[in-house]
């Protein structure tokens, strides 16, 4: 097996310091960091991520993966900065305001983190303002939208309807999700898309940021 | 009133309360502000929903202290008054139930994942729901209703918790189950077969599931529960799963549905039979029809 996937195998046993030696002897052998991303921790959590979603694996196998991933990811980050490679994307991810689950919206964060995204997690209870602030700071073009309540639900209309009244919705995408969010209701209030999971998510945050502007 | 095991025994079969959020939601609770925050401030609000449940035909009433736990209530800044938050949602429904009804403690997850998953050491989280039962027990529950749970290792250290603090009270605890291609599990794993032996092992008296699913699929819990334990079970199923209607969100199950499957459910042998989200004193007098 090539280290490549040495990497990504250890990444799904959630071997973080392996990982990371095995990262840093890929790049001592003179390979480039976006092919190890790619290759290695992006492979390697793609696995982790499909065998989440047909519970072959559950959460906790996930966040040691997770753990592994960053591990790794620490190592490349400032490489890919400074050779210039670009991100697949900026996504901006939070818990609605009254809302203070953040489980689900972590692991969309790794999951998309896991796909070579750079994700900008605001927490929980956040209020609509801050999202729509922050993807223009950081320059995002989708916005991620956590809701484990339905009664705080009603919020990610807000943050829609903030994005529409900035003028921002050609720009900056929202995406919703959570346990008691449907296509339907993503539909009623106007969201781009919704992830039914983190795994559909990150395909969905992928089509956002396809779409042309 | 006979004391709950001993009525249990008898093969009697209990109707449990309905969901709590949604009407404190509907007399004024805010959306953002804890709901344990009512326990101190308007306590009237609490007798008056375990009124309502009481004469919808409910035995066990819950308390509103399902994020009691000194862990869930920092997020608050309320870790200070955990002994009066969990104090006064006992006294309220007592105030109601008190021999018509048992007054069923409410214990939630911490809200945080244990090491080596999350930030959070056992040993604090099992301290601190000592500290939350200790409270309802000193109030004067009838038992401890450990819910919600889908860690099996913080459930059982909740068990752990009312075994060490209240040892006389009756434990339930009930966890909440995902249907995947391979059975039912939690998110963190836990199948019905390793739940009902790390509860059984912790003392749990009474073991079940609530929460995360409707009453059809909770009738195949209960099945799986039944093959695997002869201790009491307890099913809480939500109204269904919620539904987008005109912009608000809605739980599909009817009464009458959530009755024609309790049907089920007392042929799977079920002792306990109540409501998780969504469900209403509507509900828990269909129950209670079809228990009789």
């Amino acid at each position: 097996m090539s280290l490549l996937s040495d990497i990504a195998v250890s990444l799904q046993r959630g071997e973080d310091e392996q990982v990371a030696l095995l990262v840093r002897q890929a790049l001592d052998e003179g390979q480039e960091a976006a092919v190890i991303l790619h290759d290695g921790l992006i492979a390697g959590m793609g696995v982790v991520g499909e065998q989440f979603r047909e519970r072959e694996i559950f959460l906790p196998d996930v966040l040691l993966a997770a753990r592994a991933m960053y591990a790794g990811l620490a190592l490349l980050k400032p490489l890919l900065a400074k050779e210039g490679v670009p991100t697949a994307g900026t996504v901006v991810i939070g818990s609605v305001r009254g809302d203070l689950h953040d489980i689900g919206k972590n692991l969309v964060g790794i999951m998309l983190a896991g796909a070579g995204f750079d994700v900008v997690d605001l927490g929980n209870d956040v209020a609509p303002e801050r999202f729509v602030d922050a993807a223009c700071d950081h320059g995002a073009s989708v916005i991620g939208l956590s809701a484990l309540l339905t009664t705080t639900m009603p919020v990610m209309k807000d943050v829609v309807e903030l994005v529409k009244a900035r003028g921002l919705q050609d720009r900056v995408k929202v995406i919703v999700g959570g346990a008691p969010v449907s296509d339907a209701w993503a539909r009623q209030i106007g969201a781009d898309a919704y992830g039914y999971d983190a795994a559909s998510a990150v395909e969905r945050v992928r089509a956002l940021v396809r779409t042309p502007a | 009133m006979t004391d709950l095991l001993t009525r249990l025994a008898t093969g009697r079969v209990l109707v449990g309360d309905g969901a709590w959020g949604t009407l404190l939601l509907a007399r004024g609770l805010r959306q953002g502000e804890p709901p344990e925050g009512v326990n101190l401030t308007r306590p009237e609000v609490l007798e008056d929903i375990a009124t309502q449940y009481l004469k919808a035909g409910a035995d066990l009433i819950t308390t509103n202290t399902f994020g009691g736990s000194p862990a869930r209530l920092r997020q608050f800044g309320l870790d200070g008054q955990t002994e009066a938050i969990n104090s006064a949602a006992v006294v309220a429904v007592r105030r109601v139930a008190q021999g018509h009804a048992y007054t069923s403690a409410s214990v939630g997850p911490s809200g945080h994942l244990l090491k080596p998953y999350g930030d959070a050491d056992p040993a604090d989280i099992g301290t601190g729901f000592e500290r939350q039962i200790r409270a309802l027990a000193e109030a004067g529950a009838d038992l401890l209703c450990i819910e919600t749970m889908t860690d099996l290792a913080e459930a059982v250290l909740a068990v752990r918790a009312a075994r060490t603090v209240a040892p006389s009270l009756p434990v339930m605890a009930t966890m909440t189950f995902e249907s995947t291609r391979r059975g039912f599990f939690t998110v963190m794993g836990a199948s019905i077969e390793l739940a009902v032996r790390g509860l059984s092992d912790a003392g749990a008296d009474i073991l079940g599931s609530n929460c995360g699913n409707g009453s059809e699929a909770m009738v195949a819990i209960a099945r799986e529960f039944r093959a695997r334990t002869a201790r009491p079970i307890a099913i809480q199923p939500n109204a269904g799963l919620p539904q987008p209607l005109a912009g608000v969100l809605v739980y599909p199950e009817t009464p009458e549905f959530m009755a024609e499957q309790a049907r089920e459910l007392l042929a799977a042998g079920v002792a306990i039979i109540g409501g998780c989200c969504g469900t209403t004193p509507a509900h828990t007098r269909a129950l209670r029809e079809v228990v009789g």
